[in-house]
């Protein structure tokens, strides 16, 4: 087994709580790749047990969502938002200087695997912008320095 | 920790009070009393009347009548019912639900009990967008300290009413905004929007009946309950009552929240509130309420802000997103970000959406490069008019009216681009 009997559990609470088993289906997804970084062929075909679904099914879930991976991942993920108000402020040219900053095109991760660098479609936060999201968190107001800081700050 | 809006009123007075998003800090202002009204003194209907009455309309996009709404919810059927508290918000230029989620939540959950009440709900789920990951600790902590306290769960507040309340995490995607996408996503599925009939009043969430509200929607019910239907009715206009939170962004001195009468004139809120654009150069256009919704040129911004004015501008209010632009601005480049967000957000489901929405996209930037012919601009509005009306949800419409939008009053920016075969604006923002 690949998912954790702790894993596990939480699925099984998180399945309590819905009239359907399926409707924990986003909820174990979520608890997954907190456990394992992303959705593994291996992982899928576990998840597909315990929702009595196919492991495609799983997948097209997995593949459906930005915030769901089917590959490994960098240790970080950083997505400066590039929607209209904070292109209007500057966000696309943020993006260059972190881009040249850590010597990666966008969408692209660093070769040590330390910090993936990507651009999102509007994260709400645009009367902060520019912004970029680093993992769970918002850093908004910001400027190259005080980016780049932020991203310098990020452990292997 | 956001900051409270610039302009507020009674739905955001007191989110700059540090305990407002705790239970205690949000009863010490007279909070769940509403609640406690509708519980002990009312009956469904008469809460139903009283939002009727107050006219709310839904803050979410639509503006459809929130007290209509509940009342679709069908009376004599033993199945369970559940409300879904739409708190998907994603639509660029939107982001007032989010201090919602995070400074209000107890008002947030002190409406759904409300609603609850009035449709006979059994239980409700809040559906958060995956990246709002700070708001949802608020808000799963206020629900938390609510079963606590006896206001969810059995029994509530002695009444023998029973609701439960559940807070899903969405996972990026925005067509989770629309409520039969977000039903499907509830239920673990992809987020592709369901075809009506039958409404979700009939079969919503799980195949029971069931009504989607907004965030602030449900945040505007124990105000409305406490104080009145009359009480709300002296805010904003005859046909569009009560105030919102109008979120400004883009090229302002003062971009962030503002809580504003409905029918506020669109300049007072970009010059007045918040405080022009910067430099002393001049507006040339603005989005009025979120990206889907057509742009209004600089001469029409006397418009006040509720759906009766803004139609007769070819426009919405949507989520009351602002978007300003200055006389740098190139409106082709506006029209490259607008339409390779739709493209990227289409979910595939409909030929006219998943195809149009590229094929806008694919036009738009030929132009933008210096590539494209004058025939392009006419082929960009016809794919734009053949995608709306065509689908199973709004999202084609949503992405083909901002589109049209630029084109009516912007065209001259599309035929400079193909007469000069290069971007004539080289001073706008970067692509």
């Amino acid at each position: 087994m690949v998912i954790s009997d702790e894993t596990r559990s939480q699925i099984d609470e998180a399945i309590s709580k819905y009239p359907k088993k399926r409707g924990a289906l986003l909820p174990a997804i979520h608890l997954v790749q907190a456990d394992h970084g992303h959705v593994s062929k291996e992982c899928a075909v576990e998840l597909a047990e315990i929702f009595e679904i196919r492991p495609i099914e799983v997948m097209e879930v997995v593949t459906f969502y930005n915030m769901f991976f089917d590959s490994p991942q960098a240790k970080h993920h950083v997505y400066v938002c590039t929607n209209l108000p904070c292109s209007l402020r500057g966000s696309r040219g943020l993006l260059s200087q972190l881009e040249s900053h850590l010597g990666v095109t966008a969408p692209g991760e660093t070769p040590d695997g330390r910090i993936f660098l990507g651009h999102e479609e509007c994260l709400g936060a645009c009367g902060y912008a520019p912004m970029m999201r680093v993992d769970d968190e918002y850093h908004e107001d910001l400027d190259v320095e005080k980016a780049k800081q932020i991203l310098d700050s990020l452990g292997k | 920790m956001l900051e409270s809006p610039y302009v507020t009123q009674y739905l955001t007075e007191h989110f700059a009070e540090a305990d407002y998003p705790t239970l205690e800090g949000y009863e010490r202002f007279g909070g769940y009393a509403a609640a406690r009204k509708a519980l002990t003194e009312m009956t469904p209907d008469d809460v139903i009347e009283v939002v009727k009455t107050a006219g709310l309309q839904g803050r979410g996009g639509a503006g459809f009548p929130a007290g209509m709404k509940w009342s679709f919810m069908p009376k004599e059927d033993d199945r369970p019912k559940y409300l879904i508290c739409n708190a998907d918000e994603s639509e660029p230029g939107s982001f007032k639900d989010r201090i919602m989620l995070e400074r209000g939540a107890h008002q947030m959950l002190e409406g759904i009990l409300i609603a609850a009440w009035a449709t006979g709900a059994t239980a409700t789920f809040i559906y958060i967008r995956g990246e709002y990951a700070f708001p949802a600790t608020q808000v799963e902590r206020a629900v938390a300290e609510a079963y606590a306290k006896g206001y969810l769960g059995d029994n509530i507040m002695g009444t023998g009413f029973h609701h439960d309340v559940r807070v899903t995490r969405g996972a990026g995607a925005y067509i989770c905004g629309e409520e039969t996408g977000l039903l499907e996503s509830l239920e673990g599925k992809k987020g592709q929007p369901r075809k009506k009939p039958p409404f979700p009043a009939q079969y919503g969430a799980f195949g029971m009946p069931t009504t989607v509200n907004n965030v602030e929607t449900f945040s505007h019910v124990p105000h409305i309950i406490a104080k009145g239907a009359n009480w709300f009715r002296g805010f904003g206009t005859e046909k569009s009552p009560g105030t919102t939170i109008f979120g400004v962004s883009g090229h302002v001195v003062r971009p962030g929240l503002y809580e504003l009468p409905l029918g506020t004139p669109l300049s007072e809120i970009v010059f007045e509130h918040a405080g022009g654009v910067p430099g002393g150069r001049k507006v040339k256009g603005v989005i009025p309420g979120g990206m889907s919704m057509p742009i209004l040129p600089a001469g029409q911004l006397d418009v006040p802000m509720a759906n009766e004015f803004l139609r007769e501008q070819k426009t919405m209010l949507g989520t009351g997103g602002v978007m300003v632009m200055d006389e740098t601005t190139c409106m082709v480049r506006a029209a490259s970000v607008i339409s390779y967000f739709f493209r990227d957000e289409s979910c595939g489901q409909c030929t006219q959406c998943r195809e149009g929405t590229g094929w806008m996209n694919k036009i738009v930037d030929r132009i933008e490069r210096g590539a494209g012919e004058e025939e392009d601009i006419d082929v960009l509005g016809d794919v734009a008019g053949k995608m709306e009306a065509k689908t199973i949800c709004a999202f084609a419409d949503a992405a083909a009216w901002p589109i049209q939008g630029l084109l009516r009053h912007f065209r001259d920016d599309f035929v400079e681009h193909v007469r000069q075969r290069k971007c004539p604006f080289p001073g706008s923002f970067e692509l």
